[in-house]
């Protein structure tokens, strides 16, 4: 089984300008027990992109026409806090989304995009400020990512380099499967289980 | 030569390295949770024709959807959330894991029937595809919250890759007031350091206050870490932790609980160990807190008004106020002891323990409910102790509704909703914009705080009818 990979993407950037966008904004809980297979791009912040009666606000970002084919999210800080549903992560990937800017992402969340083949990059505050001012003047406006070089390119031209673990990243260029990688350290987590069984024989 | 000082975290995450890469380590998991919600896990890997690694080693009960009206599954209408309760038992079975079923006495929130069963122990690593796996660090174990595909991985080779987080210690000293609790504590650190403030970190809670807590507070405490933006949040075990642990059915007895103290006993921070950060809190200055937003570091003491978003410290709190108020539909300047409710639930991984049921029984004696109030006990063990207590008489007699165990209105995907528009003083973990159902507006406070808002129909400072009782 193959992971989903991430080398580099050239997409339309939506902007989200509200700090602590929690996973219940991204995917409200009732709609969680839904199969994976059935898709969930149709819940992506549902209660913010839907009114009552299952019509669009048209104010919200992808609502508008030049976002609505967004691949890159634009975010605010502490993106995807709360709740570990990895949900969150189907609903963007299955809407059409592959990476989310922020200046900080929730743990689990940043941790989740990984395994479905989705990138989320950390950049300096003020370079995020700078490119959603450039996607909001310009709406349609692309970012490209170079995740091999660790690079976000702005509208403008600006390179903006982005860091990110080694493990994680070969990982993603490379679409490891992690189970299938760790399971081929299964004698080094056998030789810990050998010792740990001497050391917490109560377990 | 002697070793350097170590913390609690870095004790036990050195004890559980199988091997190292690339920045990466990759842990050794002691006791892995189960949830209703884990069902998706297991069909990841019997796509995959793996098998648990450790059954032995992995523990759960359904909470998420179950119904709180009954223990009669076949009452929950949504057949995706029947499929999901019935899935966990199922997987039990095929897999050989142990799981506390929707009939069994010992079912209940997996983040209190762990403690309560003895399966959370000092010094251990824990997982649970759940956020609020952070309650058990409350013990002195290292314990996360994962999502569904860790959960898979967990399941297969009983490990994680995991980057080491740094680690903050907030020590919190002095006496805490009557009528402020271990919610309040916690509501005030994420107040103090903000909902992001803990990212990227394990904290420990140290200092007398938290010391003077019983355990059951400490679970608060660590509960809400994650709503403070950390993963891990971790006590130091003492002698209150091993009073708790005694004879609970899975901690360890006779020689091997020896053999356990002497590896517990080693586990707190060596003194002069550094952390990455340092943040101190006062608790004898501490008020009851209240939220009043939408994130959980908007908190502010039940004395206080609703905050100005036209004075918020910078640009991007102050649009997060401005959204946060109008969801809301409060005013600033509004003192926050006149904002009536519609309901009260007081249940929650964050505070649905026997010592939670009775602050609130303690305000609610001899009082009546003025709006629909809910008491949702976190396990049905806890359940007949309050029975034994009498503590569902005082709630029945005051009118509240007494429920059967599971997560309930904390999060809504059982259908247990608050419903849309109405207010909701609530003893639970998220505030977030639809939590607790769809335009439904959250007031998180402790379990007095919220008997108090059940018997006046406002926030109301408990301390006040405490005094007359």
């Amino acid at each position: 089984m193959r992971m989903e990979k991430f080398e580099t993407l050239d997409a339309v950037a939506a902007p989200i300008a509200t700090p602590n966008i929690d996973t219940d904004q991204i995917v409200p809980a009732r709609f969680l027990s839904r199969p994976r297979e059935r898709g969930y791009g149709g819940y992506l912040f549902h209660d913010l992109r839907f009114d009552d009666s299952g019509a669009e606000k048209p104010d919200f970002v992808l609502n508008q026409p030049a976002w609505r084919n967004a691949r890159i999210l634009l975010a605010d800080w502490n993106f995807g806090c709360g709740s570990s549903r990895e949900h969150a992560v189907y609903c963007l990937h299955d809407y059409g989304f592959r990476a989310v800017i922020a200046p900080s992402f929730g743990d689990i969340f940043f941790g989740n995009a990984f395994k479905n083949g989705f990138l989320p990059v950390v950049l300096p505050a003020d370079a995020v400020a700078d490119l959603r001012r450039q996607i909001t003047e310009k709406p349609g406006a692309r970012i490209a990512i170079d995740l091999a070089r660790q690079t976000v390119t702005a509208p403008s031209g600006a390179v903006h380099h982005f860091d990110i673990d080694p493990f994680r990243k070969q990982c993603l260029l490379q679409g490891v499967d992690e189970i299938a990688f760790t399971l081929g350290h299964g004698d080094a987590i056998a030789a810990f289980e050998q010792r740990q069984a001497g050391e917490v024989s109560w377990l | 030569m002697t070793e350097a000082p170590r913390t609690l975290f870095d004790k036990i995450w050195d004890r559980h390295k199988v091997l190292e890469r690339d920045g990466h380590t990759l842990i050794y998991i002691d006791r892995h949770l189960i949830h209703d919600g884990s069902n998706q896990a297991f069909r990841l890997l019997e796509e995959r024709g793996l098998k648990l690694r450790r059954p032995d080693r992995t523990f759960g009960t359904p909470d998420h959807y179950v119904p709180t009206s009954s223990r009669d599954p076949s009452t929950i209408t949504d057949p995706d959330a029947r499929d999901m309760v019935a899935a966990i038992e199922r997987n039990a079975r095929e897999h050989h894991v142990t799981v506390f079923g929707i009939r069994d006495p010992r079912q209940g929130i997996i983040h209190v029937v762990g403690p309560e069963q003895g399966l959370t122990q000092p010094g251990l690593t824990m997982v649970c595809g759940d956020s609020h796996t952070s309650t058990h660090g409350a013990l002195g174990a290292l314990a996360f919250g994962i999502g569904a595909s860790e959960v898979a991985h967990v399941m297969a080779t009983q490990s994680l890759w995991q980057r080491r987080p740094r680690t903050m210690r907030i020590t919190v000293d002095g006496r805490l007031a009557p009528g402020v609790f271990a919610k309040d504590i916690i509501l005030a650190i994420i107040a103090r350091i903000g909902a992001a403030g803990g990212v990227g970190h394990a904290i420990e809670y140290a200092g007398s206050a938290i010391r003077g807590l019983s355990v059951e507070g400490r679970l608060t405490v660590c509960n809400m870490s994650i709503e403070a933006g950390a993963r891990a949040g971790m006590i130091a075990p003492d002698e209150t932790t091993y009073r708790f642990l005694a004879g609970r059915p899975y901690a360890p007895k006779g020689a091997a609980w020896d053999a356990a103290m002497a590896y517990w006993r080693g586990l707190p921070s060596d003194d002069g160990a550094a952390f990455d950060r340092e943040v101190v809190i006062d608790a004898a200055g501490l008020a009851p807190m209240v939220t009043w937003g939408t994130s959980p570091e908007h908190a502010a003491p039940i004395t206080a008004t609703v905050p100005d978003p036209a004075r918020a410290p910078d640009a991007d709190r102050r649009a997060g106020w401005e959204s946060a108020l109008a969801y809301m539909d409060l005013k600033p300047g509004t003192p926050i002891d006149q904002i009536a409710m519609d309901r009260v639930f007081i249940g929650s991984c964050t505070n649905s323990r026997i010592e939670d049921l009775r602050a609130a029984a303690t305000v609610v004696k001899g009082r009546k409910a003025v709006i629909p109030s809910w008491v949702v006990p976190g396990s049905g063990l806890i359940r007949r102790q309050a029975e034994a207590e009498g503590l569902d008489a005082v709630f029945k007699a005051a009118g509240f509704e007494w429920r059967e165990a599971g997560c309930s209105m904390c999060v809504g995907m059982n259908g247990d909703t608050v419903g849309a528009g109405k207010r909701c003083a609530s003893t639970s973990n998220r505030n977030f914009a639809g939590r607790q159902g769809k335009g439904a507006r959250t007031h998180l406070v402790s379990p007095a705080m919220a008997a108090a808002a059940a018997v006046t129909g406002r926030l109301t400072d408990v301390r006040r009818l405490l005094t007359g009782a």
